[in-house]
């Protein structure tokens, strides 16, 4: 993830420091190898570390959170990290570079599914073993890894599409509601549906089926906001979307068969972080593709100019069912997610909060860009987990990072920029690979 | 009969106090083209000023100091917290608004959400989580008409909100800064040209809008003696559903949108459980918008309308 943020390939170091143009030119194998070495160190002698330096366990978000917490512990705390991860990091990334952009070299030319796979695969075992260490980790990464999920499919609409929709959270509902129905219903124990139906050995199998359910019950439920944008736009349909979020909570209340206000619980726990990190991943490259393809031009095309769109023989009706659909589609299998993580949802969840909470990462990251919201999914929903220890200060500086992010950009931090996953795989050690 | 009289009483107090927020959003929504998200709080400030003065003047005038009648409180109260709340709109206005004029409309929305958080966080810093309570600055009379029963309360802030909204019918239509107002609502790119200053002018409208937020938050006071950091959320979004659908921008629809919102409300739960009160009253809404999609006054889209 940090790789991610890094530099972008087409420039070459711009920056006078030594450290950058030491670093400069390490691709993004490169980067990941020297992180998944960063975490193995972690693993292997991040207690003993810990102990040596007489800190009580290993720093759970870099060192962020007892720094907060306990500042007199900072030096301590900084030298962990320092020895951890950022010497580590920078001494293998610079030591592999000749070998790791050789392997890219040879990577990138076989079909292109197999770099992307191998980044991946290395990029889960970052994650894996970084999560190994505390199951506060695991939990704050599902969690992370579904509001990039939820962004992006935000993004489609707010960004790509240039509508400004409030209903995302209650597409969440809708999946979370409706996959919790069917794994609750078929394969657990639980008072209100009653014994498992199914074994629950099959449940881990299907839980994919769930969350698709999931999905396609949100995506019909955007028929209802996706009808009425045919005839209006902006503020009415802002309106319409919020008067839906506020339906389906309502509704969602008043179902007693899946425990009104008080919630359904006793999801069974299918959503480990293999799943989690591959339905992202998947979520990821489709809306990537997705809005690369015709259909992504025509959803720019309606949003700087609807009538000269319909004039150039694009279909705008079907442009915005199918975008309100498949944007929904994800938010419904990302609040199915959302559901198995917490094994818990009720109704207020998915309330004018979430939705705050959402539309910040969208416009934090940046809008019309895969890249930006997969930035400010991460960098948000990080911030707010290492700023926990302040307490309610924490909804001080936030939003103030967010005002200060609109007066200077407005429109976000990385806006209008393609993700090109081959070119961020590619070798760097040569000044101009670019075309 | 009689209890359907009874509804009505109850529905036009609730409604007022959605006319007087939507008031806000929808004036400043016709000058500067964009939503003031961060109202509903300006609201929920309005009512802990509100809170402050009025507890203030309370002890002033227990102590024996000066002795004043419940009802000068509360007028004191009205026109102190209206004046002070006036300058939190300008603050929010001049942090959250002026630098993003040219921005797209979307991250105005931001900011607006993103000072309302602030407000409620530095609400609870300040205050703490518990609630407090109003003071009850006038005595509650009953009256039973015909078995109606109408408290004097009630009538007050019916009559004090209708007596707030036609002052500010007059202050658009009469005078010099209402015809600016009106002009920049008109054509903002041109108006400016002529003259008339744009940033006095926004500073004006989000104080005026405060005002009327800080006088709905004293009514509400009185009626619900309870506040929370929290209440403008519910309050805001609902008084926004309301100026939208008065058609934006326009006062007039703004203020029957939020009487017809608040009497549907109450004859949602006068009718059915009143757990479907929001379920039953945001589809209504949406039927509406889907027939009108442009709300009762609003000007159809144009390009100049984008977000």
């Amino acid at each position: 993830m940090e790789a991610n943020r890094d530099k972008s390939p087409s420039h070459p170091p711009r920056g006078k420091g030594a450290l950058r143009r030491a670093c400069g030119r390490v691709p993004l194998l490169g980067w990941l190898l020297a992180i998944l070495c960063a975490v193995l160190l972690e693993h292997y002698l991040g207690k003993a570390l810990a102990d040596l330096l007489g800190l009580r366990k290993i720093p759970v978000l870099l060192g962020v959170v007892t720094i907060l917490k306990k500042p007199l512990l900072m030096p301590k705390t900084v030298l962990f990290v320092f020895l951890i991860y950022a010497l580590p990091i920078g001494l293998t990334a610079r030591l592999i570079r000749e070998p790791a952009n050789w392997l890219a070299e040879r990577l990138m030319r076989m079909p292109v599914l197999i770099p992307a796979a191998v980044h991946l695969a290395i990029l889960y075992a970052i994650l894996h073993i970084w999560g190994d260490v505390s199951a506060y980790r695991v939990l704050t990464l599902k969690l992370t890894l579904i509001a990039v999920m939820l962004t992006l499919s935000l993004n489609v609409i707010n960004g790509y599409m240039g509508e400004f929709s409030c209903s995302h959270p209650g597409f969440m509902a809708l999946g979370a509601y409706a996959t919790s129905v069917f794994t609750v219903g078929l394969f657990a124990t639980d008072k209100i549906f009653g014994p498992a139906l199914l074994p629950e050995a099959l449940g881990v199998y299907l839980f994919p089926v769930a969350l698709f359910l999931g999905g396609m019950v949100a995506a019909l439920g955007a028929l209802v906001i996706a009808i009425p944008s045919f005839r209006t736009r902006g503020d009415y349909l802002a309106i319409i979307s919020l008067a839906f979020l506020f339906i389906v909570k309502s509704m969602i209340e008043n179902l007693e068969f899946v425990g009104g206000p008080r919630g359904l619980s006793s999801q069974p726990d299918y959503a480990s972080l293999p799943m989690v990190f591959s339905a992202c991943a998947l979520c990821v490259w489709i809306i990537n593709n997705f809005v690369r393809s015709t259909i992504g031009k025509a959803l720019n095309a309606v949003r700087d100019d609807e009538m000269a769109a319909d004039a150039m023989t694009v279909n705008t009706r079907r442009t915005k069912m199918v975008a309100f659909m498949f944007a929904a589609f994800w938010a419904g299998v990302a609040g199915g997610l959302f559901a198995h993580v917490l094994r818990y949802v009720n109704p207020a969840t998915f309330g004018i909060q979430k939705l705050a909470e959402v539309l910040a990462m969208v416009y934090f990251g940046g809008l019309n860009s895969v890249y930006g919201s997969i930035v400010g999914a991460v960098s948000l929903s990080m911030l707010s987990e290492a700023l926990r220890p302040l307490e309610i200060f924490k909804w001080i500086i936030i939003p103030l990072l967010l005002i200060l992010v609109m007066i200077f950009r407005p429109t976000g931090l990385i806006a209008f920029k393609e993700f090109d996953g081959r070119r961020l795989m590619q070798p760097r050690n040569r000044p101009d690979n670019e075309v | 009969m009689v209890f359907f009289l009874q509804n009505i009483i109850n529905a036009l107090q609730w409604g007022s106090f959605y006319a007087m927020i939507a008031l806000g959003y929808s004036m400043v929504y016709s000058i500067l083209m964009l939503f003031n998200f961060a109202h509903g709080d300006i609201f929920m400030v309005g009512a802990y000023i509100g809170f402050g003065v009025a507890t203030g003047l309370v002890t002033l005038s227990a102590t024996g100091f000066i002795a004043l009648p419940g009802w000068v409180i509360l007028v004191l109260t009205i026109l102190l917290s209206m004046f002070l709340t006036s300058f939190v709109g300008m603050i929010v206005e001049r942090v959250g608004y002026r630098p993003l004029r040219d921005a797209p409309r979307a991250s105005a929305a931001i900011t607006g959400l993103m000072i309302g958080i602030i407000l409620e966080t530095g609400n609870l810093a300040l205050m703490g989580a518990r609630r407090v309570s109003f003071p009850p600055l006038i005595e509650s009379v009953t009256y039973n008409i015909g078995g109606v029963f109408v408290t004097n309360k009630k009538i007050l802030i019916v009559v004090v909100s209708l007596a707030f909204m036609l002052a500010l019918h007059l202050f658009v239509q009469r005078t010099r800064y209402g015809m600016a107002m009106r002009a920049m609502a008109f054509d903002f790119v041109v108006v400016p040209l002529m003259g008339v200053p744009v940033n006095t002018i926004a500073r004006l409208t989000f104080a005026i809008g405060s005002a009327l937020a800080a006088v709905a938050g004293i009514l509400f006071g009185l009626a619900y003696p309870v506040l929370d950091p929290y209440m403008g959320i519910v309050f805001g979004w609902k008084a926004f559903v309301a100026a939208i659908l008065g058609g934006r921008g326009s006062i007039m629809g703004a203020t029957l949108a939020g009487f017809l919102l608040g009497f549907i409300e109450i004859f949602v739960a006068m009718i059915f459980p009143s757990t479907l009160r929001d379920l039953i009253a945001y589809s209504i809404i949406l039927l509406i918008l889907v027939f009108r999609p442009h709300g009762f006054f609003g000007e159809p889209y144009s390009a100049r309308l984008r977000l």
